[in-house]
């Protein structure tokens, strides 16, 4: 028997791996000490622990141990890159250069920074979600001291080019992060080849714990940044506060696992992927948004044309996905992500992000197929737009009363 | 968004779904909502010799409160002269089916889409 409803959300979080929850609960027990006790053997093993998932997490991204500051997760990553290096810089220029299409934690930090007087560039994506390289250079600016770029689009699945950004901002000696939330396991990341500068992970993504999560901080050539958290100057300043050591080597092994299993683990996965889209490839008017080759396995972002999304999310309850066009209240907002990739019909569609994981079946997937198949026939029986796109009637054309 | 069991009732067994031939006799057509706002309803009433809506039809692109409203606006209107079926009010739909705040909007275009289709059967018989 299935186990409804079906988890297709795995890029909202994913359920911690049993294995990494059988390494954590000793730390939460008898392994308790405190990392930065240096008198006794309950700090020592902590701090032994701490250190050892520090080097797993180092491993995954072929980074030194040293460059790794714990935080409270991705969305502490940004904030702590983004200030911290904007500030740090900012006798040198106060330029930042974002995408529209990044995450909040991103676009609110640098939003932060405009308050305080910074000026920020955002720019545009293509259709297919992928910054055009001659947009970004011609944004680039002499007092630009930062860009901000993330490595896999949350919505969208689509991998942006870290390396030949990377590339332009170290010839201009301009610091480079990134925010990798969903990228860790899902495709290699070299840091001795990409020339990134600072770099944001988490561990829940990754079949990891929830509130712990890294910030890599280049040492060769060396990157500063000002600490956002003040403290007891834990993580070398960076960032002060008692590690939660069960967290942390919860992170460590969920790293140490996605290193050993994403290879076999990925290919798994995009054949479920791939099932997933043929399956539903039939069905008239699908598109997929975001490009197909530059993109995760894990990742099927999909419209269904004439279909409304609240309506749709109701007929597939049975499955756990989120909806591009979330109109979760009176206020019909499609998503930012979306509406950047320029597609002016959006509105008369809902957008369903499928997002597959270690846990998923071919059963589930074939279970999604059949349920999408009938509830997409049935909604579009009841839409009248679908009725009247069928007649041939151009729906930009008609002359709609808005309310 | 929890939905109350009427909603739910109508969502997953929608009442006189569906569209009447263009050409029908006694056949009018209200179209109301934008597929910008996110709904989009077609009521289609069949009104007899006697002034009386036989049948009604609906469709609607829209959240499940909106295709409720219309699927009950469809049962409602049956049976009714247009002088009665027009003074069915979107409290009276909301109430029925327990609409929250943020769905009352569905309850309005539901008695637009009334409004909207008595209109177009006066004006097809030649302005009323």
């Amino acid at each position: 028997m299935l186990k409804l409803p079906i988890y297709l959300d795995n890029s909202a979080t994913t359920p911690v791996d049993p294995r990494v929850a059988e390494k954590m609960i000793p730390y939460l027990t008898e392994k308790f000490g405190n990392p930065a006790s240096r008198s006794h053997a309950y700090g020592w093993e902590a701090e032994a622990a701490v250190e050892e998932a520090r080097a797993e997490v180092a491993r995954l991204i072929h980074a030194d141990p040293k460059e790794i500051i714990w935080t409270s997760g991705a969305t502490e990553s940004d904030n702590l890159a983004i200030k911290g290096a904007a500030h740090f810089y900012s006798g040198k220029g106060r330029h930042l250069i974002t995408v529209k299409t990044e995450h909040k934690a991103v676009l609110d930090s640098c939003r932060e920074l405009e308050r305080q007087g910074f000026e920020v560039s955002y720019l545009d994506v293509q259709e297919n979600g992928l910054i055009d390289l001659d947009v970004f250079k011609a944004a680039l600016r002499p007092d630009t001291t930062l860009v901000s770029v993330m490595f896999v689009n949350n919505e969208i699945g689509v991998i942006q080019p870290i390396a030949e950004i990377g590339e332009i901002c170290r010839d201009k000696g301009i610091v480079f992060h990134v925010d990798a939330t969903q990228a860790p396991g899902k495709l290699p990341i070299d840091l001795a080849t990409l020339k990134v500068d600072l770099m944001s992970v988490t561990a829940h993504k990754v079949y990891g714990p929830k509130g712990i999560g890294a910030l890599y901080a280049r040492r060769k050539p060396r990157v500063r940044i000002e600490a956002q958290m003040h403290g007891g100057g834990h993580e070398r300043g960076f960032r002060s506060g008692t590690l939660p050591v069960h967290q942390i080597v919860g992170m460590g092994e969920a790293f140490r696992l996605a290193r050993e299993e994403m290879g076999a683990e990925n290919e798994r996965i995009r054949k479920l992927r791939d099932r997933l889209l043929d399956g539903i490839s039939s069905i008239e008017q699908v598109y997929v948004n975001g490009d197909m080759e530059q993109r995760v396995p894990h990742n099927l972002n999909v419209s269904f044309a004439y279909v409304e999304g609240e309506s749709m999310l109701m007929a597939i309850k049975d499955l756990a996905v989120s909806s591009g066009s979330a109109c979760t209240s009176a206020s019909l907002e499609p998503s930012y992500v979306l509406r950047a990739l320029g597609r002016d019909d959006e509105l008369a569609h809902s957008s369903i992000r499928f997002t597959i994981g270690r846990f998923n079946t071919e059963e589930e997937i074939d279970f999604a197929v059949k349920l999408l198949r009938e509830k997409i026939g049935k909604l579009r029986d009841l839409s009248p737009l679908w009725e009247m796109a069928q007649e041939g009637v151009d729906l930009n054309a008609v002359q709609w009363a808005a309310h | 968004m929890a939905y109350s069991e009427k909603v739910l009732d109508h969502y997953e067994n929608p009442r006189n779904a569906g569209s009447f031939g263009k050409d029908e006799e006694g056949v009018a057509t209200g179209m109301v909502g934008a597929p910008a706002c996110g709904d989009v309803m077609k009521l289609q009433i069949k009104v007899g010799k006697d002034g009386v809506i036989e049948d009604a039809r609906f469709k609607t692109y829209g959240c499940g409160s909106a295709i409720a409203s219309s699927s009950l606006v469809t049962e409602w209107v049956k049976g009714k002269t247009l002088d009665q079926a027009l003074e069915i009010k979107n409290s009276q739909i909301a109430e029925e089916l327990a609409l929250p705040p943020v769905k009352i909007h569905c309850s309005i275009l539901a008695e637009d889409a009334i409004r909207a289709a008595v209109a177009d059967y006066w004006k097809k018989q030649g302005g009323g």
